[in-house]
């Protein structure tokens, strides 16, 4: 299977590209950057140097979030319009997911999670089979890492943004929290694609973002006519 | 023979996902809008975060909608136009992606254009345009006194120096507790009501082309308020009618002075605010004896759709613009900026 995949989730923008089913070729960057300017120019790249054309594409696989929501956007926008233009199916994989992956081979349990502002966290609990212990969520980091110390196992802690929660993560969690260094904790294009393959692929239009958060507007209007 | 040219558009500058296929640069083939006018009602205005949630779910759906009801294929495209900007980034960004996507799969060539050129460009599907030609161009975004020389070029002589004529509308449909969108509810009201009160009108100085229109949403307030504090009552059809008496007669006249001034063979009036039926009376009224023609589009290319983001396209396309995969959204884009862009 030739699969292309694409992660504009959060502060990584990746792209990969899968040839019958090995890694031809992956570009990562990890910067702040403009991911709309920078998306396609790459792709194009990839494509290129691994000498595939666009119809020779059987999947495309995206990170849908949690993440940035306009980054998320893009990289749907993106799989999704171009999959439908080439008639082949898209396939959504957790931007947690992703980066849970990376500990993959570890013996205990995996916490993947984003800085989400305000003492908040994007995160999920996944087992070293890579399934969830428990289920992805928008939470405050100290109840989380509460809850995390009850399962009394070790725990990886896999994120770009761990320097602002190490803190509070070795205050809770000591000797039971692991924390690696900088190339483990950004999600890899690569295993993105290869988590696709092995997914069944749904309806195309229904794939949409998974922000894991309403937008404000609509918390207030909700809390509004709570009121009524 | 010259073989027939197809250009595939997508428009989502603000809260209309919207997708059309021009034919030929003037023949129109579909103009599909998902309009999301509905959800953001609640809240009383376009809520930028929840539009662009609302994009991404229906981009491919509109896509498709297009193409089934053209009974064509992405094949059959020569060129792939966008709105790059003006617009809200989040919205914008969903469109953009979203035809760069197509051209690069499909690997077409991908035009950007400008939303306001957009809405000029929405007349040349009823009727082709003669040079030099003038465009009032009202919108809830713009008003706007735009010359054409030729095709797109773009001189702007003058231009609201604060609120848009659609902002100033949607304020006082607020005050008045209209239901949003405010616009045609001050039109439907004003049809009813008379002009007894002598708002302001911006004249500005000597010979300027320009406009302002806070001073009289202003005033409009403050005579509501007093109204209120003095417990008189004023007719809400007689205060929309005064407003939009002071609006249409600033725009009407502008437009028909700067048309003379310009000796322009046409007067088009763009954008959704082209919609509204006192504008529409007053400058058939002033151009009735002119020898410029008066050319006023029907209401569902005066509104956002992706019909005139094809027509502006397919002249960029076949003038040489091309844009790369670099092509990012741009919010603030500039209308003479993007006229003489290179190619
Ligand atoms: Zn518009």
């Amino acid at each position: 299977m030739n699969v292309l995949a694409i992660d504009t989730s959060n502060y990584v923008m990746g792209v990969a590209v899968i040839r019958d089913g090995a890694v031809a070729g992956e570009y990562v960057t990890n910067i702040k950057k403009n991911h709309s300017i920078r998306l396609m120019p790459a792709i194009d790249q990839v494509m290129k140097e691994t000498g595939m054309s666009p119809s020779d594409l059987d999947r495309i696989a995206v990170a849908h979030g949690p993440g940035s929501y306009t980054g998320v956007r893009i990289g749907l926008t993106t799989a999704k319009t171009m999959a439908w233009s080439l008639g082949i199916p898209v396939v959504g994989v957790s931007s947690l997911e992703a980066v849970a992956r990376q500990g993959a081979f570890f013996q205990g349990y995996v916490c993947p999670f984003f800085d989400a502002r305000r003492g908040l966290v994007y995160t999920g609990l996944y087992r070293s089979d890579m399934t969830l212990e428990k289920d992805e969520t928008n939470v405050f980091m100290e109840d989380w890492l509460h809850q995390l110390k009850e399962l009394d196992e070790p725990v990886l802690f896999l994120s770009q943004d761990i320097a602002v929660h190490e803190e509070k993560i070795v205050e809770i969690l000591g000797d039971q929290a692991v924390l690696p260094k900088s190339p483990y904790h950004y999600a890899r294009p690569a295993i993105i694609a290869s988590v696709a393959e092995e997914k069944e692929p749904g309806p195309l239009h229904n794939l949409v973002p998974n922000y894991l958060r309403i937008p404000e507007a609509e918390a207030k209007w909700l809390e509004q006519q709570g009121k009524k | 023979m010259k073989e027939d040219q197809y250009i595939l558009a997508i428009e989502t500058s603000c809260d209309e996902t919207a997708v059309a296929i021009v034919k030929n640069e003037t023949e129109l083939i579909t103009n599909i809008v998902a309009s999301q006018i509905e959800s953001h009602k609640r809240f009383g205005g376009v809520v930028p975060e929840i539009a662009s949630r609302h994009h991404i779910e229906q981009m491919t759906i509109t896509l498709e909608e297009a193409l089934e009801d053209a009974g064509m294929t992405l094949d059959d495209m020569d060129a792939i136009a966008v709105t790059e900007g003006p617009g809200l980034v989040g919205a914008l960004l969903v469109g953009v992606n979203a035809a760069k996507s197509i051209a690069f799969a499909k690997q077409k060539p991908l035009v950007g254009v400008h939303h306001i050129a957009g809405h000029i460009y929405a007349n040349r599907l009823e009727k082709e345009f003669e040079f030099p030609l003038l465009s009032l161009v009202v919108s809830g975004g713009h008003t706007e006194l735009v010359l054409m020389r030729e095709h797109g070029s773009f001189e702007i002589i003058g231009e609201t120096r604060d609120d848009a004529a659609g902002e100033a509308y949607d304020k006082v449909a607020r005050t008045l507790k209209l239901p949003y969108p405010g616009g045609p509810q001050i039109d439907r009201l004003a049809q009813e009501g008379e002009e007894t009160i002598d708002f302001p009108r911006a004249w500005l100085e000597d010979g300027s082309y320009d406009f302002s229109f806070s001073g009289l949403k202003s005033a409009v307030i403050n005579r509501l308020h007093k109204a209120k504090q003095r417990d008189e009552y004023l007719k809400p059809e007689d205060v929309a009618a005064s407003f939009q008496a002071s609006v249409v007669d600033v725009l009407s006249t502008k437009a028909f002075r700067a048309a003379e001034e310009y000796g322009v063979k046409q007067m088009i009036v763009a954008g959704g605010v082209a919609a509204n039926k006192g504008l529409r009376a007053a400058l058939q009224e002033k151009f009735k004896d002119s020898k410029t023609e008066l050319l006023i589009p029907p209401l569902h290319l005066c509104t956002d759709n992706a019909a005139m983001i094809a027509a502006a396209g397919a002249v960029a396309y076949n003038q040489g613009h091309r844009a790369g995969w670099d092509l990012n959204a741009n919010p603030g884009l500039d209308l003479e900026l993007f006229g003489a862009r290179k190619k």
